[in-house]
């Protein structure tokens, strides 16, 4: 035992002569940080207040109002939103039907799995997968045609609405990882006492159920959100990024390659306008998941 | 059973909504050949120069992001946790900004911040940018992962103990802190893996002969090689994420991804 207490004290001496030393085991990744993410990203919201000649300015930010640029953004709101609300309505009723629902148990457990599994399959196979299904020559739209029923023209899945039903399915399994624990949270005994002073289900779910989850189900939604707006690879998959650039993303994207809009300022005003919105989604979701943390502990 | 009816009706809508696409792409993949189910299609892939030389690129950039990432990771988290606890919530807001930036608007960033440096105007250049994005886009997984492994085991005594018994600092990070957290690692890895051959945006954006630009390039020539691709794309997630609860870390909710 008496090594050891020496080298406790002798360790002890070390870190007060070298304090400013203990912040160098940090450094590298700072330094790493900063390179490939801070400092970029820094840069370019600062250059969206410059203008060519390097004068601040605040007209690449006014040229955000541009009507083709201002649909893009209404485009892109509209479709992530219209996904998390219903990848969110859908992947909540699967998550409540997996855990409190009472499905068996390996149920619960293979629709967790496929989850992850599913979460994670999106980009440029994902819409692969719904080209060889929805696609014109797609083995739904042909069975559905079989039966007199045909999608096309009406539908297109490179429509808005195309677009939707593709998105939905990477947004549903998120749903289903972050409410599933959240579901499990939810204790017995609340349902117990509730029933006890004489409430019924709808009322058990009204007064005590829903306020609990809400935090937790709004804040899951806005990430959602967040997820399918900062989406590329698939909607460029399957518009094929073209020039119409309907979606945010794939807008910023065709800055790179070549300067479509003509104005390097406005594609770094652009790259902001995204980096703002997707802050608040983020920071709204973290706000919902605290306020929800004070009920639900798994 | 009448009072089970809603769940079993949203556990069988969420089924066939995840299930038919998967259904019908493997269906289709094996119509290469009129009348007749076959694997064509795979072979017709699987025998593509290019498919082989952009998976065995995707295959050394995904390796080389798990490795950077863990160089950068395990020490700052083995660090944090021993000596600066409260940098904690800081060093987690660093690692979760990936979420804040999507990876359009970071390769964007960095393509243009880096333009006319060695670092976009050679080849190794923008490997290095393409890895280096991976690997800030892996650290919300590896931090978590490996911060998880730290805490499962004793650090302040391990690092007593090697200490006492003469280690420097390299030799406790590398013969004691590194073998009881590599299987926490590897969910890290797994995960990150996972995302980078899948990924299309930065590789493509930075020009990089990667398997994402491949996949999407095919589906301009061919017609049932992209479904072939799609099977062997979601048999490869799987296998990541198989292997992640199989070795016991469970998979936790994920948000970032080859989107």
């Amino acid at each position: 035992m008496a090594p050891l207490t020496q080298t406790k004290t002798n360790q002890s001496t070390v870190t007060h002569r070298s304090l400013s030393w203990t912040w160098v085991g940090v450094a590298p990744f700072f330094l790493f940080v900063a390179a490939f993410l801070i400092w970029p990203t820094l840069s370019i919201i600062g250059q969206s207040f410059l203008d060519q000649e390097r004068r601040l300015t605040l007209q690449n930010i006014l040229e955000l109002g541009h009507p083709f640029i201002v649909s893009s953004y209404v485009y892109s709101v509209q479709l992530s939103a219209v996904t998390a609300i219903g990848g969110g309505l859908l992947g909540g009723l699967l998550a409540y039907a997996i855990t409190i629902g009472g499905l068996p148990r390996p149920l619960r457990d293979a629709v967790i799995s496929f989850s992850g599994v599913a979460s994670n399959f999106a980009g440029v196979p994902l819409a692969f997968a719904f080209i060889a299904t929805l696609g014109q020559l797609g083995v739904v739209t042909q069975w559905l045609r079989s039966i007199g029923i045909s999608l096309y023209p009406a539908f297109s899945l490179y429509s808005f609405w195309g677009l939707c039903i593709v998105y939905i399915y990477f947004q549903i399994p998120l749903m289903v990882l972050i409410m599933a624990p959240a579901f499990e949270g939810m204790r017995r005994e609340w349902r117990e006492a509730a029933e006890s002073l004489g409430a019924n289900g709808w009322q058990y779910w009204r007064y005590v159920g829903l306020p609990i989850l809400l935090p937790s189900i709004l804040g899951t939604t806005v990430l959602l959100f967040g997820n399918a707006f900062g989406a590329h690879a698939t909607a460029f998959q399957l518009t094929g990024g073209g020039s119409q650039g309907n979606v945010i993303t794939i807008l910023i994207g065709a800055q790179i390659s070549s300067d479509a809009l003509a104005n390097p300022g406005l594609g770094n005003a652009l790259a902001l306008g995204m980096i703002v919105i997707m802050g608040i989604s983020v920071g709204l979701y973290t706000w919902l998941q605290r306020l929800s943390a004070r009920w639900l502990r798994s | 059973m009448l009072k089970r009816f809603w769940p079993w009706f949203w556990f069988l809508v969420g089924a066939t909504y995840f299930l038919v696409p998967l259904y019908a792409t493997l269906d289709f993949s094996l119509r290469a050949r009129r009348g007749e189910l076959s694997f064509a299609a795979y072979t017709s892939v699987l025998n593509d120069i290019r498919f082989i030389e952009s998976f065995m690129f995707s295959l050394q950039t995904a390796l080389a992001t798990i490795v950077v990432s863990a160089i950068v990771i395990v020490p700052t988290a083995y660090w944090v946790q021993l000596r600066l606890p409260r940098l904690r919530p800081v060093i987690e807001f660093f690692t979760l900004l990936p979420f804040v930036v999507p990876a359009v608007v970071l390769v964007f960033s960095l393509a243009r911040t880096y333009s006319r440096t060695p670092l976009t105007d050679s080849r190794e250049g923008l490997w290095v940018l393409l890895v280096g994005s991976y690997v800030i886009l892996s650290f919300p997984y590896m931090y978590r992962a490996v911060d998880t492994g730290l805490r499962s085991i004793n650090i302040h005594d391990l690092t007593e103990a090697a200490q006492s018994l003469g280690a420097g600092w390299f030799t406790i990070l590398t013969r004691v802190i590194f073998p009881n957290i590599y299987v926490a690692l590897l969910s890290g890895a797994f995960i990150t893996f996972a995302i980078v051959m899948g990924e299309f945006t930065i590789a493509a954006l930075l020009a990089q002969p990667a398997f994402g630009p491949y996949m999407n390039r095919l589906a301009s020539s061919k017609v049932y090689e992209p479904s072939a691709l799609a099977i062997i794309s979601f048999a490869l997630t799987w296998a990541a994420i198989a292997a992640i609860q199989w070795f016991g870390q469970g998979a936790q909710a994920r948000v970032a991804g080859p989107r």
